[in-house]
């Protein structure tokens, strides 16, 4: 853990990266970090396998639903798996994760239903899981506004006495992930400001996937962002996000350090998004077909792959439960999707406040009227119903 | 209540004497100690309430307002926060979510833009884009108005920002006994509350029964969803609320020597807004006039006056009329008794409507 600034030449440096797995499949020691993804037998290595094969399935199908107009919109995760996974597997049932809207890996791993996610981009509802069910809460659209979020719920963690108890069954921490282009934004300045003077329990992992829409991260900081950290108190490390070995025992490590009652650590994670940044976006525009070219030589789940093979780990049959699984996935995706309903166009008027609201409840009675207006006495529609 | 040991605890003072038992019966109290005591009894009521804001520990806020809560209920309890205002809202967001109650207090109105973002991006819409899942039992605080001499940023009225954000609950009280009150309301409320204390009246004296039930939070029919006639009167209706109630008031008794019957309606919740009690004096007035310290343009005297004359045109005996700020940034002291709207310029404006 390193609580020194890295090299100083520009946020795209490789320096410092902590690294397990290289992008060849080579498992490689580091002294500090070893410790911390012992327990990772063949078994959970397959599983986070799996889940970064199912991730990208599911970032397919949406990518694949979108541009069948099933979707309004959709943030791609492809290249970025690993991290997601991999920080996603350290997390224990009482954590809590603020995401941004591209942690579907990690959504995966805390055991949401992944079609979920998808009403927000299909424009069925604002949010569409339960926070609490899988302490995972709803996506915030406005860049960075969620790590203040995180660190005031971590603050609360540690006033409900739920840290640094020595039970692993209690003691609990908040992790919130957000991109390389919200370390511009004030919020997440003021998140590592409170985080820092609280010492809360919150582990901020930033996915530097190199690109705010069409900005580098040059154009956000002039430091690795790791850099930064140290400045507010918060000690920080930097890992090659495409390494899952790696990106889960940094992780695991800061977990274990928020638990604990340590505080806070910042987490960036090297990454490149492999996609656009959401598909409205047009990546040709800035960047070069050799760039991408270069990252997919290091494509993250081809690595674990080549690991798993390499040390007899994979069997033909995984494989291909494996790829019947995922067949069987994308059909789930496709038809739940199209399933979705039509929301009635009167519950705009629901849940504006937790109580009563005269203005509220006055324009649904008239809109309610307004809308019965167009039915006869037969209860068919006469007219309107324009939308 | 339990913080891990490693957490900085302001420790380097001595201990602060103990706080006075709390007061009883009915006593005559600024509304600044009002809210002090409103704040004192819901920190007592709920350990998951707490106060955060810059400066309302140990100093007891630049207004004295949380004078003494420090010392009672501690630095968990009573939170002296970095000075980031989106920082404060944003953390207190993340507070609710985990089941705390977070009382912010923003220093002065001018500063509540930093933590604008989170109020309406965030604070207003968990509840409705989470389907009701998630509530947001969030105060903010925010000392509001003019007339005290101070400089840039410190007299601003922002409530119409507020009022149109769908999702917030926009109260302000114009007296002691309401501030003890409504203070207390919007913290057991479980939606988000914009609570706009007049600055200009922290001094004022009313009388505050401090052993009165607290009515149900607001949501079912309650006090603090209901407007209030403060004094009947049969000639003209005047709409106020926050620091131009006692203004209006004064109007009143002026013109009541010329022969002029005002009554004068306190608003006390600008979102929801109680068009019932309006639309029930100006049916029987006839004439209205809507008065606060904002600018008149796009403020919340034009919508009290469209819903008049939505629900009251034939009974109207002229024009709703509208006192307040100009459209100009609220300038400097020397001449802002001049911009706010006085006793003169209400009673210009009651001139004119009964002229008609």
């Amino acid at each position: 853990m390193s609580t020194s600034a890295p090299a100083a030449d520009g946020p795209l440096t490789d320096d410092g990266l902590v690294q397990l797995l290289t992008p060849a499949g080579e498992r490689v020691s580091h002294p500090e970090y070893d410790t911390w993804a012992e327990d990772l037998d063949a078994d959970r290595l397959r599983a986070m396998y799996r889940d970064m094969v199912l991730t990208r399935r599911f970032d397919s199908e949406a990518t694949s639903l979108q541009r069948q107009g099933e979707l309004g919109l959709w943030a791609q995760s492809l290249g970025q798996e690993a991290a997601a996974v991999g920080s996603g597997h350290a997390l224990r049932p009482q954590d809590h994760v603020f995401p941004s809207y591209r942690e579907h890996g990690v959504a995966h791993v805390r055991g949401l239903e992944m079609t979920d996610m998808l009403r927000l981009f299909r424009g069925v509802d604002h949010g569409g899981w339960d926070p609490a069910e899988h302490g995972f809460h709803l996506f915030t659209l406005v860049i960075g506004s969620h790590t203040l979020h995180a660190t005031g719920y971590a603050m609360g963690v540690q006033r409900d006495g739920l840290v640094g108890t020595g039970d692993p069954t209690r003691d609990t921490a908040v992790v919130t992930y957000f991109g390389d282009g919200a370390t511009a934004q004030g919020d997440v300045s003021e998140a590592l400001v409170f985080a820092s003077v609280n010492q809360a329990p919150v582990v901020l992992f930033c996915q530097n996937n190199q690109f705010a829409i069409s900005e580098p991260t040059t154009r956000q900081a002039r430091v690795p962002l790791a850099a930064r950290a140290p400045g507010f108190g918060i000690p920080s490390v930097r890992v090659d996000g495409n390494d899952v070995v790696a990106s889960y025992a940094v992780t695991r490590q800061a977990l274990e350090r928020a638990r604990s009652g340590g505080g806070p650590t910042f987490i960036e994670a090297f990454t490149y998004r492999m996609g656009a940044h959401t598909t409205s976006d047009d990546p040709t525009r800035y960047r070069t077909s050799e760039q991408e070219e270069h990252w997919r030589r290091r494509d993250p789940i081809e690595r674990l792959r080549v690991h798993l093979e390499r040390t007899g780990e994979l069997p033909e049959v995984f494989q291909a439960q494996l790829a019947a699984e995922s067949d069987a996935f994308g059909e789930h995706i496709r038809t739940t999707v199209r399933a979705m309903g039509h929301p009635a166009a009167h519950t705009m008027f629901d849940h504006v406040y937790a109580t009563p609201n005269a203005v509220v409840d006055a324009e649904r009675a008239w809109f309610t009227q307004y809308e019965q207006s167009f039915v006869d006495h037969d209860g068919r529609q006469t007219a309107g119903g324009h939308r | 209540m339990t913080v891990t040991s490693d957490r900085a605890r302001l420790t380097d003072l001595p201990p602060a004497p103990a706080p006075a038992p709390f007061p009883t019966g009915t006593q005559l109290l600024p509304m600044a100690k009002a809210l002090n005591l409103g704040l004192r009894r819901a920190l007592a009521n709920d350990p998951r309430t707490l106060l955060m804001g810059e400066d309302i520990g140990r100093l007891g806020g630049v207004f004295r307002v949380t004078d003494g809560l420090f010392a009672e209920f501690g630095d968990d309890r009573v939170v002296d926060t970095p000075l980031a205002e989106s920082g404060i809202v944003g953390t207190a967001i993340g507070l609710a979510l985990r089941g705390y109650r977070p009382v912010c207090e923003i220093q002065f109105d001018g500063f509540v833009f930093p933590a604008f973002d989170q109020i309406t991006t965030q604070l207003s819409r968990m509840h409705y884009r989470s389907q009701g899942r998630l509530r947001m039992p969030v105060v903010i605080r925010i000392p509001y108005g003019g007339g005290i001499g101070a400089i840039e940023h410190h007299s601003e009225s922002p409530e119409a920002l507020f009022a149109h954000t769908p999702g917030l609950r926009v109260v302000s009280p114009s007296n002691a006994s309401d501030a003890f009150t409504m203070i207390q309301q919007a913290i057991a409320s479980p939606d988000p509350v914009i609570f706009l204390e007049p600055k200009g009246r922290y001094w004022e004296k009313g009388h505050v029964d401090l052993d009165a039930p607290l009515p149900a939070p607001h949501g079912s029919p309650s006090d603090l969803d209901h407007a209030r006639v403060v004094r009947s009167g049969t000639d003209v209706t005047i709409v106020a609320y926050g620091p131009t109630v006692a203004t209006a008031l004064k109007v009143a008794d002026a013109a009541a020597a010329e022969g002029t019957s005002i009554e004068v309606i306190d608003l006390r919740t600008i979102s929801p807004l109680d068009t019932a009690t309006i639309v029930a004096s100006v049916r029987r007035t006839g004439r209205c006039v809507v008065t606060h310290e904002a600018p008149v343009l796009y403020g919340s005297g034009a919508e009290v006056a469209a819903r008049i004359t939505e629900e009251c045109f034939y009974h109207l005996q002229a024009p709703v009329l509208r006192v307040g700020g100009f459209h100009t940034p609220y300038p400097v002291s020397k001449i802002e008794h001049d911009y706010l709207p006085g006793l003169d310029r209400l009673l210009e404006a009651v001139d004119r409507t009964l002229a008609f």
